[in-house]
């Protein structure tokens, strides 16, 4: 499943980050690992733009980078 | 020479809020060596042997954009004397990723924990003596934004603060990877201030900046020998390094804190997002906040408060100095250019002092609340569509401030073509400058729905932007440049720093009016009251025929007279200086209004294209010279003069022969 899947208010936990090296850097700096919980706030309509809670903050990320974020849900 | 304190942390930890308790009004902004971006500086009242450097917000020492690179080169390369590491309580788990990597660093660092009140009403207990003693560094408690703890921490540097000692455990792999660099890096003839553990780590890491560093400073030999240790090890061995650091950070979390409430519940920051960042609803709450921030600025508060000025400069004051010139008998000319000249160019500029504070307070408070985060991710979508990203947004947005700090904004894009884009685009946002050569016109000629007519100009000025991004994006191949934004919880901004950050620009406004226009009324004056054959009258001066060379350009437009031509090419020195030239040329000093007095040479659908064109038309000079020197560019920066006299010419056109048909 990818993060972009996932349904605002579910829980899930990274798998795998199958983004660009540059990307990767910097989102494994903002705490998002694998093994990391991470819960999808909001989503906007047309693609635009989701906010996805972890370690406590919200951070925005694209649709784009988020169907190349693996995920599995978490009861 | 002082010792530098580097203040550092990440965005939105508060760190301005420090800096401007520590520092007060003591305070002075730089630039960093070679670059545009601001390098805030302050001296500490209790602690005169220091500066304190304000750094640029950062996640982590691997820096991607501009102003992020600049924190960490400053860092490495000026070694400050100590680290100040601000922290965010509330978000405790993130922001120690940095200070880890600070504190590796082996520098003499501080941790001050803000926010402490947040993390408080979260239900967050955080026992600060064991997380000290953990991370092996002071922690001060403290709620910066109330002006609470930073007491302690002036002590705390006074007596000198320890060089950090963290050492996060590594898997066994990168150990033994570190114990092989850390052999080379002794054997080096450079002396290192900061650990060389934390030197191996961030060799493995690939940072960048420390990279560059390392290879100008040791013998390319060693540099060779340290390349083969890293090609020894997976490649994957940055990304354990990142792991371990966060792993050791959930065991610090969760041995120093206690979370007595349900975490899960939503917070009211999240309720107020529900409503701002709605879908369908967003977009059109963002657009309504703009025309309520017009209706501040102009209808509601701002214009009464400039009529007020208004008066009193043009009444009173203008009485007075009459007064006081007569009483130590001056000659009649220079009289006149006191009044006519000096006070109804420099007073035309001023009177929207108002105006201007309020458009900046209202700014400030959009960027302070924690809204511009949220106007980027509603606007990511759309400005994809025209190949720049949602965080290029926020410079658009200060553009309606100034557009100098709005080019100057651009850096913190990591894409160096979008950053050119952005820059580009920038102008077209109207600054706060040319609102005053609005509120003129508006007040003059459009009585009723005035604030209609200045928020389409606004919008004509944003579409012209996106249209040219547009073009643009057929020129340039800029990437999008990675879109990942923290969404910080919503807080009530500060007043002080609100009024701080007003009074700083409305400074740099009355500045403006004192040094450029001055000079500009003066000579205005001069040039409408003299000819080559001495003191003539004004339709006979030099100006008028500056004025006149280049009116007919403007016939089409509908307003080919020489009072325009010459307010045009005066306004390229700023924008204002349009308005202030109109007062000269149209004698509006102590007799009579300016407003009235424009009715003899405009009508509506006249003022309305020469609105569009000031808007469009080439940006003043400074926002000129910041662009060429953000873009190194010189054919870009001439490109985009050019195309906006063009654009605005064309723009210009179409509104008076429409609007012909309207009116």
């Amino acid at each position: 499943m990818r993060l972009s899947d996932c349904i605002p208010g579910k829980k899930a936990k990274v798998i795998d980050l199958m983004v660009n090296p540059t990307y990767k850097k910097r989102i494994l700096d903002l705490g998002m690992l694998p093994g990391t919980e991470v819960q999808i706030v909001r989503k906007a309509p047309f693609g635009g733009p989701i906010v996805v809670q972890l370690r406590g903050y919200q951070v925005s990320i694209r649709m784009t980078e988020a169907k190349n974020i693996e995920i599995e849900s978490v009861s | 020479m002082n010792k530098s304190l580097a203040l550092v942390g990440n965005p939105n930890a508060g760190k301005t809020s420090l800096f401007n308790i520590l520092t007060g009004t003591r305070q002075y902004v730089g630039n960093w060596p070679g670059v545009t971006v601001e390098k805030k500086e302050g001296l500490i009242k209790k602690l005169p042997e220091y500066v304190l450097v304000d750094l640029p917000g950062i996640y982590s020492l691997s820096a991607q954009s501009l102003e992020e690179q600049l924190a960490v080169t400053y860092l490495l390369k000026e070694s400050p004397h100590t680290l100040i590491n601000i922290v965010d309580a509330s978000n405790l788990e993130r922001n120690l990723y940095l200070s880890v990597q600070l504190l590796e660093m082996g520098l003499p660092s501080v941790i001050c924990l803000n926010m402490m009140d947040i993390a408080k009403d979260r239900g967050l207990q955080i026992d600060i003596p064991a997380l000290a003693k953990i991370l092996g560094a002071v922690v001060v408690p403290m709620v910066a934004r109330k002006a609470n703890g930073h007491d302690k921490l002036i002590d705390l540097l006074r007596e000198g603060v320890q060089n950090a000692t963290l050492t996060v455990p590594y898997p066994t792999e990168v150990e033994a990877a570190i114990r092989d660099l850390d052999t080379l890096l002794a054997s080096s003839p450079w002396n290192f201030r900061t650990s060389r553990r934390w030197l191996a780590l961030m060799w493995l890491e690939g940072n960048e900046t420390v990279e560059e560093i390392l290879r100008h400073q040791l013998p390319a030999e060693l540099i060779q020998q340290m390349e083969a240790v890293r090609a020894a090890y997976p490649a994957a061995i940055e990304h354990r390094i990142r792991n371990a650091r966060y792993d050791f950070i959930e065991k610090i979390i969760c041995e120093v804190t206690q979370q007595s409430q349900n975490p899960a519940g939503r917070t009211w920051s999240d309720r107020i997002d529900s409503l701002l960042l709605h879908p369908v609803l967003g977009i059109p709450i963002f657009l309504g906040f703009m025309y309520l921030i017009f209706q501040i600025t102009f209808s509601w508060i701002g214009t009464s408060l400039s009529d007020q000025l208004d008066e009193w400069i043009s009444g009173p004051l203008t009485d007075w100095l009459k007064a006081g010139l007569t009483a130590m008998s001056s000659p009649d000319w220079f009289t006149q250019l006191m009044t006519d000249g000096v006070l109804a160019g420099v007073g035309s500029v001023l009177v929207f002092l108002p105006q201007i504070g309020i458009l900046f307070f209202c700014l400030s408070f959009l960027e302070d609340s924690g809204y511009m985060a949220r106007a980027a991710v509603l606007m990511d979508r759309f400005m994809s569509m025209i190949g720049l990203n949602g965080k290029a947004f926020i410079p658009l947005i200060l553009g309606f401030g100034c557009n100098v700090p709005a080019i100057m904004a651009t850096r913190t894009l990591e894409d160096p073509k979008s950053r050119l884009i952005t820059a580009l685009i920038s102008p077209f946002m109207s600054c706060s400058a040319r609102l005053s050569v609005y509120s003129l016109f508006v007040a003059a000629f459009f009585k009723h729905g005035g604030a209609a007519v200045v928020f389409t100009l606004y919008v004509t000025g944003i579409v012209v932007a996106i249209l040219t991004a547009f073009l643009l994006k057929k020129f340039v191949h800029a990437e999008e440049g990675t879109f990942l934004l923290e969404i910080p919880p919503y807080r009530a901004p500060m007043l002080k720093s609100l009024f701080l950050h007003t009074w700083d620009k409305a400074k740099g406004f009355v500045r403006k009016a004192g040094t450029i226009i001055f000079g500009m009324s003066v000579l205005i004056w001069f040039l409408g009251h003299f000819s080559w054959h001495g003191f003539a009258p004004i339709e006979h001066s030099w100006l008028a025929a500056i004025g006149g060379l280049i009116a007919p350009l403007f016939a089409p437009l509908g307003f080919a007279t020489w009072q325009a031509g010459v307010s045009l090419v005066t306004g390229f020195l700023a924008k204002e200086v349009v308005v202030s030239t109109m007062s000269i040329v149209y004698g509006a000093g102590d007799d009579g209004k300016l407003g009235d007095l424009l009715h003899h040479t405009f009508t509506q659908p006249v003022a309305l294209a020469f609105l569009f064109f000031v808007l469009l038309y080439t940006p003043c000079v400074s926002t000129v010279v910041m662009m060429w020197r953000e873009t190194g560019s010189s054919k870009w920066t001439l490109i985009s003069v050019g195309y906006s006299v063009a654009i605005a010419w064309v723009v210009a056109f179409v509104v008076y022969h429409i609007s012909q048909l309207i009116f």
